[in-house]
């Protein structure tokens, strides 16, 4: 099958490579924190040596002041709701719409006809390259940012829902009819789990552009509170130490995402059912 | 798929295309919404005849691209030997593989307040983000490339007296070449986003993002469009034309995949 290659490297998922098996907890700890160490270092070498005026290149020790300033006073905390908020309202409708559509075009050849000409002239298009006509359309604000991740994450979760639907073998779907499977149970019991792999893919690869997109259109479309706007608005004020602690915030969730919601995921289904191994 | 059944399905894609066209038109025409929000689509297509005789068009694709290009093929250079160095040598793997999983994660436009105080407006920025946006995956691809080398592959050169030299030039690049295809067209899409957000907030006067975002000022809903048809074009023909021809003459031909069925 020539996209199990595709699909083994375009998760980007990192699992860390498989080392001897009998290294203890601690050094694998250890190995992981020295490169963080190292950088770490060098960062504070070249903040304190004054190379660059402090105020662009705060060290270390500033970052995690602000950081921990604007968390106990709620308002890091309040920026990074906010932009899950909008994250999971546009991914769940993309979602819905997403996978809806992929099925209709996966099952009815008149759908496929019908969408994927409009889905494959819309999807080459950066979704970014969108966000100032979603603003004049929208006005400033939640509503637009949400339309657009959501316009954005649902194009490869349509894509992936699609290809899954047709990859369900022919062979199944005909024997769970010989055996007396309505509709209804064809569908829970055959083509859902069948199809669940590229979904989930798609779900993730969705996720993972609505992310990409959200803090840029966060920028743009004047929201009152986000993370991308908290970064955005601190550049007026020379503020390098919160971008920088916005930007690690960012990075704090976008790991979450990834290793607590999709690889939790596709362990307790696909694998599971011995679908993917 | 029959040629009867294809022929079939390219009429309705057809129908499906004009259907929506005239739909829109409708929209556009009845006055329902303002036309400086929905331009018909014969203005549309006026203003993208327009910009590319008078030349400005072409100038900001040509920089977008310029930019793209500078960017990726830095992203290329640091990215590809980084890979196969990390593949190779446990420390280096060691070293760079928990900065990478903790950078990956931060989108390529939270760095572009931060690069604009550091670098300035204007160019450096968006080749820096571009940079940034097809480093990782470039990098893991290539990683994870050199890795899946067949091993059987590397003792079979060896046995055969293949010196270090030839293995890595004729088995390993080789066998890890479909994915660093596939690196290279994820780092191209990524790319190819990051430099249109970069663009619209990096404003530097000339770019495809910038037009957009300009327009948007003086509600040039038409050029706005216009552009984004450029934007969807260049990007769609660099992905099928260039990376689908770059497949077909190496890995295609060198029999590492099997024609992905599309």
């Amino acid at each position: 099958m020539p996209d199990a290659l595709q699909a083994a490297s375009a998760q980007n998922t990192l699992e860390f490579a498989p080392s001897a098996g009998a290294e203890s907890g601690w050094r694998v700890i250890a190995r992981t924190a020295f490169p963080f160490l190292v950088v770490g270092a060098l960062w504070e070498l070249v903040a304190r040596f004054g190379t660059f005026p402090a105020r662009l290149f705060p060290p270390l020790e500033d970052i995690a002041s602000a950081f921990v300033r604007l968390s106990v006073s709620g308002i890091l905390p309040h920026h990074a709701l906010d932009t899950l908020i909008r994250l999971s309202a546009g991914f769940a409708l993309a979602a819905m719409v997403g996978v809806a559509i992929g099925f209709a075009m996966g099952r009815s050849r008149l759908a496929e006809d019908i969408c994927l000409p409009l889905v494959s002239i819309g999807a080459p298009i950066p979704g970014i390259a969108y966000a100032p006509l979603f603003l004049l359309w929208f006005g400033l604000g939640n509503v637009s940012a949400v339309l657009l991740v959501a316009f954005v994450s649902c194009f490869p979760i349509i894509f992936n829902t699609w290809t899954g639907v047709k990859a369900v073998r022919d062979i199944w779907v005909r024997s769970a009819q010989a055996m007396g499977a309505d509709d209804r149970r064809l569908f829970r019991h055959v083509i859902l789990p069948g199809a669940l792999p590229y979904m989930l893919t798609g779900l993730r690869l969705g996720l993972a552009q609505a992310w990409r997109i959200l803090v840029g259109v966060e920028m743009l479309a004047a929201v009152p509170w986000g993370l991308g706007w908290l970064i955005f608005g601190a550049r007026e004020f020379l503020n390098t130490d919160i971008m920088l602690a916005g930007v690690a915030v960012i990075a704090i969730i976008g790991l979450a995402l990834e290793k607590l919601v999709f690889q939790r995921l596709e362990a307790f289904t696909v694998v599971r059912w011995g679908m993917m191994r | 798929m029959s040629t009867g059944e294809r022929t079939r399905s390219l009429r309705r894609a057809a129908v499906t295309l004009l259907a929506a066209a005239a739909a829109y038109e409708a929209v556009a025409r009845s006055g329902f919404f303002p036309p400086a929000l929905l331009p018909t689509l014969p203005a549309v297509a006026r203003a993208l005849v327009a910009t590319t005789m008078d030349g400005t068009m072409p100038a900001h694709a040509f920089h977008t691209l310029y930019r793209v290009l500078i960017g990726f093929s830095l992203a290329i250079t640091v990215a590809v030997p980084l890979g196969i160095l990390m593949a190779r040598f446990r420390p280096v793997e060691n070293f760079v593989l928990p900065l990478a999983s903790a950078l990956m994660p931060i989108p390529s436009l939270a760095w572009v307040p931060v690069f604009i105080l550091w670098f300035g407006l204007g160019d450096t920025v968006s080749i820096l983000i571009v940079f940034y946006a097809a480093l990782f995956p470039m990098l893991l691809n290539t990683w994870s490339g050199v890795r899946a080398v067949n091993p059987l592959w590397l003792r079979a050169a060896g046995a055969m007296g293949a010196d270090e030299k030839a293995l890595f030039w004729k088995v390993m690049i080789p066998g890890a070449f479909p994915f660093l295809i596939t690196g290279a067209r994820q780092a191209f899409l990524r790319c190819w986003i990051a430099v249109v957000g970069a663009e619209m907030i990096a404003a530097s006067n000339w770019g495809l993002g910038w037009v957009i975002f300009d327009a948007k000022e003086f509600l040039n809903t038409d050029v706005m469009l216009a552009s984004l048809v450029v934007i969807g074009a260049i990007g769609f023909a660099v992905e099928r034309l260039l990376f689908g021809s770059l497949e077909r003459a190496t890995v295609l031909r060198w029999g590492m995949v099997r024609a992905a069925t599309t």
